[in-house]
């Protein structure tokens, strides 16, 4: 598996344990807003559990467009 | 002593002072997450802003030249706002919450000479923006889009620059109250209108040397430039930014920092509800039960006016949650809901609601709290006079705004401008409202083609038609639910909606079509429902739609129930 890949797996996980979904039903072009049935509230919180879970921060500005899990995980990529 | 507005001619007057006079008190306090960035009394912050004040003066600007600030919350964009009053420029502050293309036609529209932008967003450009002079804050040396902030020189004793003046008749800002298509509307707002403003919410709302607000929603806002800015400079009290805007972060903010005062948009509101609720939830029910008899003493001792100190001291527990200090919260933006406010009150966490316009400043009219009234959006302010055009048999009407706070144009608009003020001064607001006997106003839907989201956005039903164009439909429109059913549903639950012609053969198609579009809108542009017709759209000879004639026809013949709902999400900006 790719970093990416890799990041995107655990991305996945871990917003499928934070929001209690099935994560088989879960992909990388999901929108997390819809897949997750969040709002932007709760899309906040996600960002703060990936920050922790890669050890990463991420400026709010970076996630400002960023709707899917793939983008979320370049974002953390670029970070890394 | 706070500074007496009606004695000063200019805000860059009225600011040079404000740094002077307050010297030792603690102007600017910045965190990053839970650390603290800095914090400056009001002497640190005017060295910092006499330094660009300085690079301002080295640029030979004209008076009234346009300075546009692109910056997020943080204490630079009070310093660079400070230093071009001083220099008596005129501030355009732009969204940092907008794409880089609403950024960059809003400045192809004001033209500014300077820019002050923060690297972070400038890079976002693909290429530079079309301005003559730019100052980058936390740029890499060697950078190539201009002065580098870091690099400007200390003052080190140095003249200060001259303050030059300006007459109250002056422009001071242009605020765009929306951007994203359609036509720019820069509301040109002068000098007189600030400080008319600043002096009627400093009477009602005093402040004090030792009160800590909090800047969280974008200081181009109306509501922060007031709050979170000129208001407390004015009363040298300190004003505290967080870098990082999530809701953890703003509470642990809060806390650390003994913030006194915050403003808010209503989606925020709701967050810090939501966070109380989980407090709450994990209590046993005895202790909620008594939480609710503390709660209706609380509301006994301070119906007449708010008193923070007995709430303190009677709901210790819940205020913690907002770190315990609060004293008053300003909601605006956008509509607040009545049972959240009430709710807030209860709990000794006073909520200012208050109703006003890029148009006219901040507010026409607000809720003095004496007592609390959250049925209505307030009294008009000092100054400001409100009427309700043409009412009806029910008193309702176009709510109309007289007085100085009162915007002087739209900026290279002359038409819209005509369109918005009438010939005797009164602006024309587009919503619908109705003064009760003691001159509250109450608000009850909008007689204007748009939706205010619960994150304070304007939108503009005819900016979202443009993004879903090649739609399977024969014809498509987008209308705000309140426009064409003014008084069916309440404003905090104002909705778009598009309206489609298609045969019954296909509007399953086309709804599939709009739900897979809508994804990929913006949160605050997305469609909540569809209404599928059979008749043609009304349209002039040139095919242009008839926006009114088409919702006349809507209202007739179908309520709001008649609506297909097509997200299955629920969204904090936009909820349906």
């Amino acid at each position: 598996m790719s970093d990416q890949a890799q990041i995107v797996d655990t991305l996945l996980t871990l917003a499928a344990e934070r929001f209690g979904r099935d994560r088989a039903r879960l992909s990388p072009g999901d929108d997390f807003f819809d897949a997750l049935e969040i709002d932007s509230v709760d899309a906040m919180t996600l960002l703060t559990a990936v920050e922790e879970r890669f050890g990463v921060e991420i400026p709010d500005y970076e996630v400002q467009d960023v709707r899917t899990f793939a983008a979320l995980a370049a974002v953390v990529g670029r970070r890394l | 002593m706070m500074l007496h507005p009606p004695a000063y001619a200019s805000l860059g007057e009225l600011l040079s002072d404000a740094l002077v006079q307050w010297k030792r008190e603690t102007a600017l306090v910045e965190m990053d997450r839970k650390r603290l960035t800095h914090a400056w009394t009001y002497r640190e912050t005017k060295d910092e802003v006499m330094r660009v004040a300085r690079w301002l003066a080295s640029l030979d600007l004209a008076p009234g030249s346009r300075v546009a600030i692109l910056m997020s919350n943080q204490s630079r964009w009070l310093v660079a706002a400070c230093a071009q009053f001083r220099r008596g420029l005129v501030l355009v502050p732009v969204d940092y919450k907008l794409s880089e293309s609403e950024q960059l036609a809003l400045l192809a529209h004001a033209e500014p000479s300077v820019l002050v932008i923060e690297h972070p967003l400038a890079k976002r450009f693909a290429k530079a923006p079309p301005v003559r002079h730019v100052l980058v804050s936390e740029a890499p040396e060697g950078t190539t889009v201009g002065q580098r902030w870091e690099a400007l020189p200390d003052v080190d004793g140095a003249e200060d620059p001259a303050l030059v003046p300006r007459t109250r008749d002056d422009a001071a800002c242009i605020v765009y109250s929306s951007g994203t298509g359609g036509t720019p509307k820069g509301c040109v707002l002068t000098h007189d209108a600030y400080l008319e403003q600043l002096y009627a919410l400093m009477e009602i709302f005093p402040m004090r040397p030792g009160h800590r607000t909090f800047s969280v929603l974008p200081t181009n806002h109306a509501i922060d430039f007031m709050v979170g800015f000129v208001g407390p400079f004015a009363c040298g009290a300190t004003v505290v930014h967080q870098r990082t805007l999530r809701p953890e972060f703003l509470v642990s903010t809060m806390r650390e920092q003994r913030i006194t005062h915050i403003a808010l948009v209503p989606v925020l509101l709701e967050a810090f509800e939501r966070a109380l609720d989980e407090k709450l939830d994990a209590r046993p029910a005895w202790q909620r039960a008594a939480l609710e008899g503390l709660s209706a003493i609380n509301l006994a001792l301070t119906r007449d006016k708010a008193d923070p100190a007995i709430s303190r001291r009677l709901l210790g527990g819940v205020h913690a949650a907002f770190g315990g200090h609060l004293e008053l919260v300003f909601a605006g933006g956008a509509f607040v809901d009545r049972a959240r406010a009430e709710r807030f009150y209860r709990l000794g966490l006073p909520v200012v609601i208050g109703y006003g316009l890029t148009e006219c400043c901040t507010v026409a009219t607000v809720n003095d709290l004496r007592p609390f009234r959250a049925d209505s959006v307030g009294r008009p302010v000092l100054g400001v006079e409100i009427r309700i055009d043409q009412p009806g048999p029910d008193g309702i009407g176009e709510v109309w705004i007289r007085g100085r706070t009162v915007m002087k144009e739209y900026f290279r608009e002359p038409e819209l401008t005509a369109k918005t003020i009438t010939p005797d001064g009164w602006l024309r607001t587009g919503d619908l409202g109705v003064l009760d006997a003691s001159e509250h106003l109450r608000l009850v839907g909008r007689s204007k083609n748009m939706i205010v989201t619960a994150g304070g956005k304007n939108v503009y039903p005819e900016d979202v038609e443009g993004a879903l164009e090649g739609s399977p439909a024969e014809e498509l429109a987008v209308f705000a639910s309140g426009y064409v059913w003014p008084r069916s549903r309440a404003l905090t639950e104002e909705v778009l909606f598009a309206v489609v012609r298609a045969k019954a053969t296909e509007a399953r198609e086309v709804t599939r079509w709009l739900t897979e579009r809508n994804r990929r809108l913006p949160e605050h542009k997305r469609l909540a429902a569809v209404l599928v017709i059979r008749d043609a759209f009304p349209r002039t000879a040139s095919m242009k739609l008839k926006r009114d004639v088409l919702a006349e026809q809507l209202r007739t013949d179908h309520t709001e129930a008649d609506l297909i709902p097509l997200m299955t999400t629920t969204h904090a900006e936009a909820r349906p």
